[in-house]
């Protein structure tokens, strides 16, 4: 009996994701529903309070700074995921079809992955002798004589945090990219060529359908990165920017949770919608 | 082999300013981190010296940077552990396709695309009403496990997704168990990429800042401790610290990437070990 329960492979494939759903459960599950719960309380200067009250919610939606910084967060993600895009593409591009050794290939992808895996603080600090008023952006475009004085917008702006997204999160792009690249059946680019067509032609219409997927798990993992992000902003504007992650941390900051919640609230269901669309292009457990 | 094509030659250089633009900053801050003592943040270097790193070995006056190495290193392994155990056995289950394993995939899809902050002010608020104490090896692990878990997973997804079932089949048609296939078929095979599992899991543990930063309590992670360092730290000390700590990420992923090598030798060396689970 207990063996025949143990062939089942339900039963036995629950035994096996266990841990997963116990670990899910306890710190994703839980802290949601955790935060849907403490939107709803009160909170005084000091302390929360259980609650059912729609007040926090009220407040974010009858503030004008609420839509300012969605607008804000949606705009750093957009111009992020268009120049990460852009740029994972053309090197993506260039590791797949025109790079012909498969163990150099594997190196310069390996040269491309490994910044993923040292610290994100530390890759946003590196940026401070660059951008400052006396950087080095600064001091080679003085010398060139481009400009008579330093340029003020090169370091704390939104220049600066977007520049700091796109050195962050392009890898990002770049993996799924070259995955989905990598599994295109040269021949059918042969092919392309045979049949007349140019190298362009060959890249709008074979390459870029094919490697739609990969772009779609490339999409997903940079919006959501900046759409969540609330230290990159902080570092990299010099606190003078904001966004919504910055919003909640405020907040939390100033101990005041259920108004953070209420935010993060909001901000989940915006990103999960995200998410919903564009799961709707690509089946990520096929194409891994 | 016939001529490069021109493209050939754009793409290259975009490769490499792509390159100079990922590698370019931490090199910055390598050089800067070898100021005179009288150097500052930016250039011109103001003389050479190991000042800077000196002072990182000294008693701190900054903070507890070895207590907070220490932690997260201790962290990153016991997280790194858990995430190619919990993997495994997970991607194994997903092979089965049981019921509910889409709800369980959408879970871990969740988990890795969830605003860090949600996780940190929800475990958090959990332990806070609890009456428990935050504390980087309770809350603080669990919390980087949400973080660690989806990735270790997608690559079993990728790795079974490339697996020759009928080396199984063949196990199986030899009369081994359920558990022998396992052990003496299944793990060997997947075994470099459980390497791969066990980088991401050591690697992003070590490096994690957002999920940690409300459910580590009193006792700072690395990247929290420098992370506050940027804030009241003006003098080169804080590259110091950021050359030593990335030297040891490239260490770290070195020494991955340098086992996953030498497994693939050896098994090309060794061709099979067949027969020995008998």
């Amino acid at each position: 009996m207990g063996a025949d329960l143990l062939r089942n492979r339900h039963v036995l494939g629950w035994l096996q994701a266990a841990p997963l759903t116990l670990v899910l459960l306890g710190f994703l599950v839980a802290p949601i529903v955790m935060i849907v719960i403490v939107s709803f309380w009160g909170a005084t200067e000091f302390s929360i309070y259980p609650a059912f009250l729609w007040d926090n919610y009220d407040f974010l939606f009858s503030s004008p700074v609420t839509y300012k910084v969605f607008w804000a967060t949606f705009k750093y993600a957009f111009i992020t995921w268009a120049l990460t895009l852009a740029i994972g593409f053309t090197v993506a591009y260039f590791l797949a079809f025109h790079v012909r050794s498969l163990t150099i290939q594997i190196a310069l992808f390996l040269l491309c992955t490994i910044p993923f895996w040292t610290s994100n603080i530390i890759r946003m600090i590196s940026w401070i002798p660059f951008l400052g008023r006396n950087g080095i952006a600064n001091q080679t475009l003085i010398s060139w004589g481009v400009i008579d004085e330093p340029l003020e917008w090169l370091l704390y702006s939104d220049f600066s945090v977007i520049l700091a997204f796109v050195h962050l999160y392009t890898l990002f792009m770049v993996v799924p990219i070259f995955n989905t690249m990598m599994r295109i059946d040269k021949s059918l680019l042969e092919a392309a060529r045979d049949n007349g067509a140019s190298g362009l032609q060959t890249l709008v219409h074979v390459i870029v359908p094919l490697t739609t997927p990969g772009i779609m798990i490339g999409t997903i993992f940079v919006v959501t990165l900046v759409m969540g992000d609330f230290i990159t902003v902080r570092f990299m504007s010099g606190s003078q920017r904001a966004n919504v992650g910055r919003l909640i941390s405020n907040d939390i900051a100033l101990l005041q949770y259920p108004s953070a919640a209420a935010t993060a609230v909001v901000l989940l269901c915006t990103v999960l919608i995200v998410i919903a669309i564009l799961l709707r292009f690509v089946n990520i457990r096929k194409e891994l | 082999m016939d001529r490069r094509p021109r493209s050939f030659y754009v793409l290259a250089a975009f490769f490499a300013l792509f390159v100079l633009f990922l590698y370019g900053p931490i090199l910055t801050i390598g050089i800067l981190s070898f100021q005179g003592p009288e150097g500052g943040l930016t250039f011109p270097m103001n003389g050479l010296s190991l000042h800077w790193f000196r002072d990182l070995f000294q008693q701190q006056a900054v903070g507890d940077i070895w207590g907070a190495f220490g932690r997260s290193t201790t962290l990153g392994l016991m997280v790194m552990i858990t995430t190619v155990v919990v993997s495994v056995m997970a991607g194994l289950a997903f092979r089965k396709r049981f019921y509910g394993s889409g709800l369980l995939f959408y879970a871990a899809i969740t988990s890795l695309v969830i605003p860090s902050i949600l996780i940190s002010l929800g475990v958090g608020l959990i332990f806070n009403q609890l009456g428990l104490k935050v504390h980087w090896a309770s809350s603080g692990f669990g919390a980087q496990l949400t973080w660690t878990l989806p990735f270790g997973l997608l690559i079993m997804f990728a790795v079974f997704n490339r697996f020759d079932k009928s080396y199984e089949e063949a196990a199986r048609d030899q009369g081994a168990s359920a558990w022998q296939t396992i052990r003496y078929v299944v793990l060997p095979i997947i075994a470099p990429s459980l390497i791969g599992v066990a980088l991401f899991g050591f690697t992003l543990s070590y490096d994690e800042f957002a999920r940690t930063l409300l459910t580590a309590g009193s006792y700072n992670t690395l990247p929290l401790e420098i992370f506050g360092m940027t804030t009241n730290v003006t003098t080169p000390v804080i590259y110091a610290l950021g050359t030593l700590t990335t030297l040891f990420s490239f260490l770290v992923i070195g020494a991955f990437l340098l086992g996953t090598w030498v497994i693939g030798r050896r098994r090309a060396r060794l061709g099979s070990d067949a027969g020995s689970a008998l």
